[in-house]
């Protein structure tokens, strides 16, 4: 009690600005449930009030959290060791019971839009072992399982034995081990978070946080230039020019994990809907299922002046799934060489001399700088002869039509987990219901051999072997020109000077991202 | 008997649009979800029965005043609605009373002396209030009090003090240098509207007999117009203030989004962006119904100001 007044004294004032915290954010969250909508900004909010057994660092590297260390003690059981004097912001002890609940309750969150269920579903049977030892039987070896659980925050047994997903909401349940502990969630608006003292890892630097949603990209940027946030993250890109140069204000940049690409029409050998002859007849065969065609579209794409221009040097041109420095990155994939006469020769080789005609479709609300994207690589592919017209379309309505497979050409982007058998299982195995795999294939891209592969490498438990397979898979998957990625983007965040932001790979922004500058 | 069939049109027009524009589990579900996860989630929002009888499940929800539970936000979509009204409620009365303050002496001084160049030079600046954009005056008014000069702050609602139940702004001094610059760029518009209609009322009125005897039976000019001719301009500028005010709450999307204002504009439009169908049929229904009952209320208003409308006449 003493505490709060403290607290409410010092936000009243402005001695608090070393003490607090304002952040702003361009996502809404929608839920302080950790179980109940699968969604970067909830998982942003959850990883401040909460902990899972594995985190993850800015690299998106797993690293220890509530859990010590994990090995598999035999093929298909995995053990792991629990840190011990861990309390929750109620100071209930943790253990592994709080471990075994958590599993169960995923599954079983009522309504749930984007459920977690698929990451305990590989567990077959929990074993608690003693109080700080938990084991998890998998139907085979499974070495995903430490991955998957980096996405699983941990809840109390007691506390949350009949927390419902309103309850988390309103505040009362709202309650984690993780660096901070919620004060108010006003819906929509805000988040206001205090220091948890007693936090088992490296303590925040702010004793109070307050998580401002601010969803409008100028707005945002002006609320950090006002002064009214410390820091902002989804940095427009057409305020980055003036940022750069603006000496209140540092930027935090590193590659991130979402790779935007396009994807073609695999799914119809005779007519594709979007394609016709240069009188516009329907073709009668799908050139799209030419692997030269699709080269050549991909060489005839200037990555370098999407990412210069389009994109104000916010992204990376890239030939693959994911960056430099994560796990199954192949060094030897680079980002495909710009060459219109090279792409005309393929185009003509594959019986296309005089080209033909394409829309390209692709969102106009959803990556920064989507549509003008597309509207980009409409001049280029004009430019070899494929004349191209443009349909972006606002997401809601994009993404159910891809997912239908009505495009013949698309625009999309995928955020990885940092493991290449994320992006090849989702974006390029076949539609397969038993294993289910190409939930995002959305070009219906079908090979089985390559999925075979897949089934190998993800059975492999020797993590080198692992990353040997899937590197392979890729550059099977990327001489089949099965997707043409475009580029991978910057994960930007601006902060006033004072502050000092340790950007992620994956996209959170997180309170304990944030330290005071040290002094220049 | 009329308005309830309205809402019903209104909330099959909604059920269908939202149908016809997307699919919400393909947008709320996570993209790795496999096929197993992507049937469980149809289930649980009820996307899994046929349209009609989604619609019939609704309606039969409805009439026990039940509108269903946000997809987003597993929350009573009501709920949902109604703890955000409060922040739009005051912003749209904010902006109403900005705009009656300021318009209404304006048009009274250029109506009254409508050749001098003062009066001319407030007719040309409505024109701008009608005419700008109020996304680019809102970032406008951003840049210049907020970024530039420093005076108030940019973005979002400010401390609030809680009256029966329910958390206000106005009420402190942060709350209200966070809501003056949203709810002048609310107004300007309005000010705009109240501004020439109420030149255009006392030119008319100046005119009319009574206002000429009142003049030559010797009444002091300012009683002449505070009494005599303000009172008789009120009937249409209550109508269109009225209106507005209804079209204010409804609709202030994009000032809220401007200034991240945390009020139920932001939700519908967050809400139609994710096809959260649920809270989008609530939201309309419930401005349908606000609609008719603020026609009621200026019904009623007239009737206090003019006499000679009166509630039974029209039975």
């Amino acid at each position: 009690m003493r505490q709060t007044i403290a607290a409410l004294f010092l936000a009243g004032t402005l001695s608090a600005g070393a003490q607090t915290l304002t952040m702003a954010v361009g996502a809404p969250v929608t839920s302080l449930d950790p179980h109940f909508h699968q969604l970067s900004p909830n998982n942003a909010v959850a990883s401040m009030l909460f902990d899972r057994l594995v985190n993850t660092d800015a690299q998106a590297r797993n690293v220890p959290g509530l859990a010590e260390s994990w090995t598999a003690v035999a093929p298909d059981i995995w053990e792991f060791r629990l840190r011990r004097g861990v309390r929750f912001h109620n100071g209930q002890e943790f253990t592994a019971e709080d471990v075994a609940f958590t599993i169960a309750r995923v599954p079983n969150v009522p309504n749930s839009p984007s459920s977690f269920a698929g990451f305990v579903r590989p567990i077959t049977r929990v074993e608690i072992v003693d109080p700080y030892t938990i084991r998890f039987s998998t139907n085979g070896p499974y070495p995903l399982l430490p991955q998957d659980l980096s996405n699983i925050y941990i809840l109390d047994s007691t506390t949350h034995a009949q927390a419902t997903t309103d309850q988390f909401n309103a505040g009362p349940m709202a309650v984690g081990t993780g660096p901070f502990r919620l004060v108010r969630h006003a819906n929509g608006d805000r988040i206001e978070l205090e220091r948890n003292d007693a936090y088992w890892g490296q303590a925040p630097a702010f004793a109070r946080v307050n998580y401002r949603m601010i969803t409008n990209d100028s707005a945002r940027a002006a609320a950090l230039l006002a002064g009214d946030v410390d820091v902002i993250d989804q940095v427009p890109t057409a305020d980055l020019a003036r940022l750069r140069t603006d000496q209140r204000v540092a930027l935090a940049e590193t590659v991130g994990l979402r790779v935007i690409y396009l994807s073609f029409d695999h799914s119809r050998d005779d007519a594709t809907p979007f394609v016709t002859d240069n009188d516009g007849r329907p073709i009668a065969r799908n050139p799209l299922k030419d692997v030269r065609v699709r080269r050549a579209l991909s060489m005839a794409i200037d990555r370098a002046a999407i990412t210069s221009r389009v994109m104000e040097g916010s992204a990376t041109p890239s030939g693959q799934f994911l960056p430099p420095g994560i796990f199954s990155h192949v060094p030897d994939i680079a980002a495909p060489a710009f060459d219109a006469e090279g792409a005309r020769r393929l185009l003509a080789e594959a019986g296309f001399p005089q080209g033909f005609r394409i829309t390209l479709h692709g969102p106009n609300d959803r990556y920064p700088n989507d549509g003008r994207i597309i509207q980009a690589i409409g001049q280029m592919w004009t430019r070899i002869g494929v004349r191209t017209a443009i349909d972006a379309q606002t997401w809601t309505t994009f993404v159910a039509r891809a997912g239908r497979a009505e495009f013949s050409a698309f625009l999309i982007g995928w955020g990885s987990n940092p493991e290449g058998s994320h992006p090849l299982r989702n974006l390029i195995a076949c539609q397969n219901r038993e294993r289910g795999w190409g939930n995002s294939n959305r070009g219906r891209y079908c090979n089985e051999a390559l999925d075979q592969g897949l089934v190998r490498a993800l059975q492999t438990l020797d993590d080198a072997d692992r990353e040997r397979q899937l590197m392979a898979l890729q550059r099977q998957a990327f001489e089949d020109v099965a997707i043409v990625p475009l580029h991978i983007q910057t994960n930007i965040w601006a902060a006033r000077r004072g502050f000092e932001v340790t950007p992620r790979a994956d996209e959170l922004s997180l309170a304990q991202s944030v330290r005071p500058a040290a002094a220049r | 008997m009329q308005s309830g069939f309205v809402m019903l049109a209104m909330s099959l027009l909604v059920f269908l649009g939202v149908f016809a524009v997307g699919d919400p589990v393909e947008i709320l579900i996570s993209p790795d979800a496999d096929q197993f996860e992507r049937e469980r989630a149809v289930r649980a929002l009820g996307l899994d029965l046929p349209l009609w009888q989604q619609y019939l499940v609704f309606l039969g929800r409805a009439l026990q005043g039940d509108l269903g539970r946000s997809f987003v936000f597993n929350e009573p979509a009501i709920q949902i609605i109604l703890q955000r009204m409060p922040a739009t409620l005051e912003l749209a009365f904010g902006s109403m009373f900005l705009s009656i303050l300021i318009g209404l002496p304006l048009g009274l001084y250029a109506g009254l002396k409508p050749d001098s160049p003062v009066s001319k030079g407030i007719m040309a600046t409505s024109i701008l209030g009608f005419s700008l954009p109020t996304f680019w005056v809102g970032l406008m008014l951003i840049m210049v009090f907020a970024v530039q000069l420093g005076w108030l702050p940019s973005t979002g609602r400010g401390d609030t003090a809680e009256i029966l139940g329910t958390r206000w702004s106005f009420l402190t001094w942060d709350g209200l240098r966070h809501i003056l610059l949203p709810a002048i760029n609310l107004s300007l518009f309005k000010i705009s509207l109240v501004i020439r209609l109420t030149r255009a009322g006392v030119r008319e009125t100046m005119l009319m007999d009574y206002v000429k005897f009142a003049r030559a039976k010797g009444l002091s000019p300012n009683r002449v117009t505070f009494v005599h001719v303000f009172k008789n301009i009120l009937i249409p500028v209550v109508t269109v203030v009225g209106l507005e005010l209804g079209g204010t709450i409804a609709f202030s999307v994009v000032t809220e989004s401007v200034f991240a204002w945390p009020g139920m504009g932001k939700l519908i439009i967050d809400s139609i962006n994710v096809l959260d169908r649920p809270v989008i049929v609530a939201y309309l229904l419930m401005i349908v119904l606000m609609f008719i009952v603020i026609n009621l209320v200026v019904d009623i208003v007239y009737t206090m100001l003019d006499p000679r409308v009166r509630l039974e006449a029209k039975a």
